[in-house]
């Protein structure tokens, strides 16, 4: 107990503002839609109207409840992010675990064709398998896992590499442990610490890049609403200086920023090289 | 007291997180004095070192006490006259030059720039002062030897010269952090030699911190004993040598004379061949490393093998264990032939040959708790689960002599020796024929050392386990092994029963070897040294 009062005295000011934001936007991914005043849909006022009692954060550009849509789209938006960094984890993980422990030429074929696919910029990538396949959610997740799984399995492998050459890794092979019991036990639990804080990192990232593709109007399809794509429908709000596109605006640098700051103290802690028993 | 060049007044040092190192030491360094500090790993010994130049290691701050440097107290004056002080009037030498030197300059450049900074010499001072010094300290081509780059010159030469980068502006006092730990033996007797008479002919004082009592015995005028940041005692060498007033010094004295219990265990050495090892030899990648290696190991008895580094003492312990293929010869086990490779080795085969490492810390899984670390193996070679496997953890904490409570811990909550115990009952678990012991002792404190080698001691007798030690210390090979073996640069020299070897050695390069080994006699050195 005292350990942790402890540690939870040492998390530094900006730790707990980011915690405090990711919180707030997992309770949004929870109970967003629950608490929305109106429907994502509705058409209830005015478009671009500031704003005003009972709609605190006024109209888009439709004259749709702005409160409304931003708490829907924080489900859409955060969902889709989250799945697809948690997908992209799955595949590079241990793909990279695997190459770390097998190398020769699984190693080799499979890390030529992640440069391969790096090689290639992912919007780039991202924009001709979404127009090839058109743009559903499953599609969505799927291609952005995909392609963010290159640089997730770049990190594990050479993390990997670096526990695969620890001895209680060679103890371990010299008991002839299968592939399994090495990877789930020896080498996962070593890397997990900068694995996590990729996490956190990628999530930003991946939370970006939808925005960035709903923006383009590859993301999600309208009516549905997500933050990206309302700053792309209320853009032209900007020229007339409206608030209309700051909320969501403002919605997403604020979950990038809360990531940001808890990943930063994680790290922080965590400069330690690999083997050092700390 | 006018003749005190340093003196330390009730240093403490403290890490950021509150925990104190040093609880208020004191110590005096006369002008010309080589004063010795001694202890184990994590006494305070390096802290002191740095502490005496007013530097607080990573994390850590002098809290409380004065270090007076001819006068000047260094831990409450200014950075900036700390700086002035530092590197010209007092120096460090640490343990890896190959670390402190920058492989990317010149010898003579790193070592002039200290004096030219702080304004004290010359050029072409600075550099005939180097060469004089490079000529002292006995290197070859003291004129040109500047030139070369940290790369092209050989450990011990680089030790040298790192010497000769903290004597470069005249300093009045040395701080040397363990300065041959890093060297082989007979590389370490020459650097000794000429380290302490450089530090002799220019009437510097210094401060000598090492681990090896035999190592300072034949350089330092006093001893401090160290101890969990205390100083236990304080005496000229010979007095602390030979009455020593303390429990803790009399027992670090009395460990490099102790000898283990006579060979017991007969009753296991049934004479019957082990291991043999014929006509192998290894590369790594294109580099030869093994040259027909020719050994043969029988049940119950315990095999040293000797040697510098680059000798493939090791090397032979990882064709021996499966993990590097001989490029030629045959590995024999019990009688059948041994498959080259771990992976082509059976359960069985896994089972009986066991490997334990140098360095514990490395050894064991940081996020597998004792009783996992020691449980796998019992589930894998003999199917032991759930309660049983429980009970038979503890049975072998007991029998390794740790206490039940440690089964629950990470091995981030032990200690160098109590992990090196775990790696010890890893072994066991598999109940091995042969365990190959590679440097066991080596990273682990004299007193632990010596714990360890009697509990193996008395494993061997317990339960008839043949051991194959590989190790540079000799001192260990002569309590511990029946036979020995002596190798130099991937082949074979020697190899006798050891009370023979250590006897009456037949070889040069063992004899050399043998009289390498630091004795406590403070004249030794010079009795070697004089020797033919």
């Amino acid at each position: 107990m005292t350990a942790l009062t402890s540690r939870a005295a040492s998390v530094p000011l900006t730790g707990w503002i980011g915690m405090a934001l990711i919180a707030l936007n997992l309770f949004l991914f929870l109970f967003g839609p629950m608490l929305a005043p109106y429907g994502q849909e509705d058409i209830v006022g005015v478009p671009f109207d500031p704003p005003q009692p009972g709609h605190p954060l006024g109209f888009d550009q439709n004259g749709r409840d702005m409160l409304s849509r931003l708490l829907y789209g924080a489900q859409t938006s955060i969902g889709i992010s989250l799945a697809a960094v948690c997908l992209s984890f799955a595949i590079g993980v241990p793909l990279g675990i695997l190459a770390a422990i097998r190398g020769g030429w699984l190693d080799l074929v499979l890390s030529r064709l992640v440069d391969t696919v790096m090689s290639i910029p992912v919007l780039i990538s991202a924009l001709v398998v979404l127009q090839a396949l058109g743009s559903s959610l499953p599609v969505l997740i799927v291609t952005i896992a995909c392609l963010d799984s290159t640089r997730v399995f770049r990190l594990a492998r050479l993390v990997a590499q670096g526990i695969n050459v620890m001895e209680y890794a060679e103890v371990a092979r010299l008991r002839g442990e299968g592939l399994a019991w090495m990877i789930r036990r020896e080498i996962l639990p070593n890397v997990l610490p900068p694995l996590v804080a990729e996490f956190g990192m990628r999530f930003c990232f991946t939370f970006l890049f939808v925005a960035g593709l709903s923006f383009l109007g590859l993301g999600v399809q309208p009516p549905f609403a997500d933050w990206g794509g309302m700053v792309r429908d209320n853009q032209q709000g900007i020229l007339y200086g409206l608030y209309a596109p700051l909320f969501p605006a403002a919605a997403i640098a604020l979950v990038t920023i809360g990531v940001n700051l808890t990943v930063d103290w994680m790290l922080s802690g965590r400069t330690t090289v690999q083997g050092d028993n700390r | 007291m006018s003749d005190d060049i340093l003196q330390i007044r009730d240093l403490r040092v403290s890490t950021d997180s509150g925990v104190e190192l040093l609880h208020g030491v004191s110590l005096d360094l006369e002008r010309g004095e080589i004063l010795g500090l001694i202890g184990e790993s994590g006494a305070g010994k390096s802290t002191i070192g740095l502490a005496a130049m007013g530097y607080g290691r990573g994390g850590c701050r002098i809290t409380g006490g004065t270090v007076q440097l001819a006068g000047k107290d260094l831990a409450s004056c200014t950075r900036r006259e700390r700086e002035a002080v530092r590197g010209a009037r007092i120096a460090y030498v640490a343990q890896s030059a190959a670390a402190a030197f920058n492989p990317a300059h010149r010898l003579e450049k790193q070592i002039i720039e200290a004096p030219l900074y702080h304004g004290l010499m010359t050029e072409a001072e600075a550099r005939a002062w180097m060469v004089e010094l490079f000529t002292a300290l006995g290197l070859p081509e003291p004129e040109t030897f500047g030139r070369r780059f940290p790369h092209q010159v050989s450990g011990g030469q680089l030790q040298r010269a790192m010497v000769a980068l903290a004597m470069a502006c005249k300093p009045d006092v040395l701080v040397l952090d363990e300065p041959t730990t890093a060297l082989d033996v007979t590389t370490q007797i020459e650097v000794l030699r000429l380290l302490r008479d450089t530090i002799r002919k220019y009437g510097t004082s210094a401060l000598y911190i090492t681990h090896d009592l035999a190592v300072i015995a034949q350089v330092a005028d006093r001893l401090v004993v160290l101890r969990h940041g205390q100083e236990v005692e304080t005496g000229p060498t010979q007095q602390i040598l030979t009455a020593p007033r303390e429990d803790y010094t009399r027992r670090l004295v009395s460990e490099r004379q102790a000898s283990l219990s006579a060979p017991a265990g007969a009753a296991h050495k049934t004479g019957q061949e082990l291991l043999r090892v014929e006509e192998v030899d290894a590369t790594y990648g294109k580099a030869p490393v093994l040259c027909g290696i020719d050994l043969s190991v029988k049940q119950g008895e315990t095999v040293a093998i000797v040697g510098e580094s680059g000798s493939g003492k090791s090397t032979l312990a990882r064709v021996v264990a499966g993990l590097l293929p001989p490029s030629r010869g045959r590995v024999a086990f019990d009688g059948a032939a041994l498959p080259p490779s771990y992976r082509k080795r059976g359960k069985d085969l896994l089972r009986r040959i066991q490997l334990i490492y140098q360095l514990p810390d490395v050894a064991l899984n940081p996020r597998q708790t004792v009783a996992e670390a020691i449980g796998r193996p019992l589930t894998r070679f003999q199917g032991l689960t759930g309660g049983a496997n429980r009970a038979e953890v503890l049975r072998l904490l007991d029998q390794i002599g740790l206490p039940a409570e440690m089964a629950d811990r990470l091995p981030g909550a032990l200690s160098g020796g109590q992990k090196q115990r775990v790696c010890i009952a890893r072994a066991l678990a598999a109940k091995p024929d042969l365990i190959i012991c590679d440097e066991v002792t080596s990273a682990l404190d004299p007193l632990v050392a010596e714990d360890i080698l009697r509990l193996l001691r008395r494993l061997q007798d317990e339960l008839g386990i043949t051991y194959l030690f590989i190790t540079h210390d000799l001192s260990v090979v002569k309590r511990l092994a029946d036979r020995t073996v002596v190798m130099q640069k991937g082949r074979i020299v020697e190899e006798a029963e050891t009370d023979r070897l250590f006897a009456a050695p037949e070889q040069a390069y063992t004899r050399g070897l043998l009289a390498s080994v630091p004795q406590l006699d403070p004249g030794w050195l010079d009795s070697v040294l004089t020797a033919p």
